[in-house]
């Protein structure tokens, strides 16, 4: 039977297995929107801004490691899906977002709501597509899948032209695709699998630095087979957190410009680093040229153009991080002498006095709200078992310092691009995905203010997110930078005229609540959890000169941190 | 290091601007660039001369293959090869001497001249870019009015060969 492109694109969502797509209509795609109200499988997320379908669709995938989906129109509305477009890119994040466009006639003629969408994502796509046919459109659809969520992960765009969904072809959606200039690895090297294990076998000050490709690759299971096997310590990157315990005793916390005093120097001193779906991102290195001086390198990664981009690598590996793992413990496993490292109990011992040190303490007084005593009570309160979205800024690393996050898919943030106002719109994706668990949006006055509008998506769907503001009436981390690299003249960091927040989310038809004092932190946490279906807007007023430490400063290497 | 690398590409609309655009985004250089459909309809060959050290040709080819019209690229600078570029030059031939100096230098460099006028002689030369600068060199004396040149293309020599 012929069907319209646009009862093809719907039928094409469903035998994806596609369950929500978060979108908001528009002229071009207005044949899609009819065909999706016609039908029940595909449930529809309308935003308020087409960036906030983008950052919920990232909320969605990140916290299912299933492809998120948009559905947005043409020219303004694909422009403004570009910021969470490019931010999926940065994070790998497996993401189709379909366009409209103007119908083919008018392409090129400057036509009304016309943007060249493939022209202007082109960088910060994994691939797209503009669907010129609609005998094309569902084998598109299916290599889009197929793209997005498979090899290194990451956005994919359909452009598909208004006239397009309204021409008729018949219907078949392939099971699979092949695409004859696409072949992810999935195995690593067995030689190079066998070379890894002859350094692993020697260090004697090994660490491992795992990233976010142990989460998008499904590896947290085999990571924490591998780091108990060989009792070495292990440290995370910012989009890594969860992919191991934090709780572990192993577990050395982050590393990086604000990692710990423990982590930053162990990687420092090792002889041997062990880099897994991670890629010495310049806020990880510092100045490379400080870099790990002693260290031999294995870096397992399943993108062959991460290896050797930014550190020159000893044992490249290229595949998921997953398969590799557990060549990597059948090796070890294989070979009858013990680990060098095992007899030897100086590094952790070493490691144990930099741990000593606690570069993460602070002082809760009676006065000031400190933010870090805010994120730690919220692990408390939720047991470290809420799905954690954040936003951009000193309350992000925060959040990554004190909430210790045991399990994978927990922590949700915007680490390449950086990008404020991902919180809220990512928080309502991961909610929709875990609609009985608890969610929280770690956010800033500054960085909520960029998507707040998202909070009528909240109520129009019954979201209970807890937004926990930090409101220090800074943008903090600007203001931190220019506190210690501009001599404290603080330059458009001090936002004025900010807005009553609790009277804001009472007018969205939400609960607002203020908090000023330390001892109601914790009362204000559990009462606001404790309002299972409502979102709760928690404006917590701290300490306006709160500093993340420690910091590497840019330039510095990781052995030079600035501790208080 | 000049490097010449041939790229087997889908033949499809925005494949070029996706390895142009590659280039411009990530700061690398392009010295030549040439490009047209294949035996295979499906296909487009790319010839293009990039320089840099060897991290970034490494870095270069390895964004290239995770391009997803990328098929096939082959590094020609690795093994024996031949590059071929094409010149047309139209010179200003009425000066004393001019005609018989360019059309001995057109011999010496096995060049073609393919149209002349009562004041101008056009030239055409294949060959590698580096006998391409020389045969304008040798000209210097005549005045030129333009010059065209193509990018140049390469293939290896012997068996090694770029196919899918």
């Amino acid at each position: 039977m012929e069907l319209t492109g646009a009862e093809i694109f719907v039928r094409c969502l469903k035998d994806e297995g596609v369950d929500i797509i978060f979108g908001y209509p528009g002229g071009a795609v207005l044949h899609i929107y009819d065909a999706l109200y016609k039908q029940e499988d595909v449930a529809h997320v309308l935003v308020r801004h087409e960036q906030g379908a983008v950052h919920a669709a990232e909320g969605y995938a990140k916290s299912t490691n299933r492809p998120g989906v948009v559905l947005v129109t043409s020219g303004p509305g694909a422009t403004n899906a570009v910021t969470g477009i490019a931010d999926a890119y940065m994070d790998s994040v497996p993401l189709v977002v379909f366009t409209g466009q103007v119908p083919r006639h008018l392409i090129g003629n400057d036509a009304f709501q016309e943007v060249d969408t493939v022209g202007i994502t082109r960088p910060c796509v994994k691939h797209n597509f503009l669907v010129s046919d609609v005998s094309k459109l569902a084998e598109t659809i299916k290599k889009a899948f197929y793209i997005a969520s498979s090899g290194r992960p990451g956005p994919v765009v359909v452009d598909i032209p208004k006239d397009v969904t309204a021409e008729k072809a018949e219907y078949h959606y392939p099971e699979k695709v092949e695409i004859r200039s696409y072949k992810p690895k999935k195995t690593g090297h067995l030689g190079q699998v066998r070379r890894a294990v002859d350094l692993i076998m020697q260090a004697k000050k090994p660490i491992i630095y795992s990233g976010g490709g142990v989460i998008l690759g499904n590896g947290a299971q085999s990571l924490y087979d591998f780091t108990k096997l060989t009792g070495f310590p292990i440290t995370n990157t910012l989009m890594g957190l969860g992919g191991y315990p934090a709780t572990d005793r192993q577990f050395l916390g982050m590393l990086g410009m604000h990692g710990t005093y423990e982590a930053n120097l162990a990687m420092h001193h090792s002889d041997l680093v062990i880099a897994i779906g991670a890629r010495f991102d310049d806020r990880v290195t510092g100045n490379i040229e400080k870099f790990c001086p002693e260290a031999k390198i294995i870096h397992v990664d399943v993108d062959p153009a991460s290896i050797s981009k930014n550190v020159h690598v000893d044992v490249p590996i290229v595949g998921e991080v997953d398969p590799v793992l557990k060549a990597l413990i059948a090796e070890i496993e294989q070979r009858d002498e013990p680990l060098a490292f095992a007899g030897d109990d100086g590094w952790w011992r070493q490691i144990e006095e930099w741990r000593a040190q606690d570069c993460l303490k602070y002082e809760q007084g009676d006065e000031l709200i400190k933010p870090q005593y805010v994120v730690e009570k919220l692990w408390e309160v939720t047991g470290g078992d809420a799905y954690i979205t954040s936003d951009v800024g000193q309350h992000q690393m925060f959040a990554a310092q004190y909430y210790k996050f045991d399990k994978p898919y927990r922590w949700l943030n915007s680490g390449g691009l950086g990008t404020m106002g991902f919180g809220l719109p990512a928080a309502m994706g991961a909610q929709l995905a875990h609609p009985d668990d608890a969610v929280a949006c770690i956010t800033g006055e500054g960085s909520i203010q960029m998507n707040i509008q998202e909070l009528g998506t909240c109520r129009q769907y019954g979201l209970p997110i807890k937004v926990i503001n930090l409101n220090n009436r800074f943008l903090g981390m600007v203001r931190q930078w220019q506190e210690f690299f501009y001599a404290g003249r603080y330059a458009m960091s001090y936002m004025d005229s900010l807005p009553d927040f609790v009277r804001l989310a009472e007018a969205y038809g939400h609960v607002g609540m203020r908090i000023e004092k330390p001892s109601d932190v914790e009362p204000a946490l559990r009462e606001a959890f404790a309002m299972k279906d409502k979102l709760v807007f928690m404006d917590f007023i701290t300490e306006q000169m709160a500093n993340v430490y420690p910091m590497i400063p840019a330039g510095a290497g990781q052995n030079e941190m600035i501790l208080v | 290091m000049r490097h010449i690398i041939s790229i087997l590409l889908e033949n499809e609309s925005g494949a070029l601007s996706r390895v142009s655009g590659l280039f411009s985004a990530r700061g690398y250089n392009i010295e030549s660039l040439s490009v047209a459909p294949t035996d295979d309809p499906s296909l487009s060959r790319m010839t293009l001369v990039t320089y840099g050290s060897d991290e970034i040709i490494e870095q270069i080819k390895k964004q290239l293959n995770k391009l997803i019209d990328v098929v096939k690229l082959l590094d020609l600078t690795e093994a024996p090869y031949i590059e071929r570029g094409m010149l047309i030059v139209k010179l200003d031939c009425v000066g004393a001497g001019h005609r018989e100096m360019i059309k001995h230098v057109a011999d010496i460099f096995g060049a073609k001249i393919i149209d002349v006028t009562p004041s101008a002689y056009t030239v055409e030369l294949t060959g590698g870019a580096s006998k391409l600068d020389s045969f304008l060199e040798a000209l210097s004396p005549v005045p030129v009015i333009e010059v065209v040149r193509s990018g140049s293309m390469g293939i290896a020599r012997g068996d090694l060969a770029l196919k899918i």
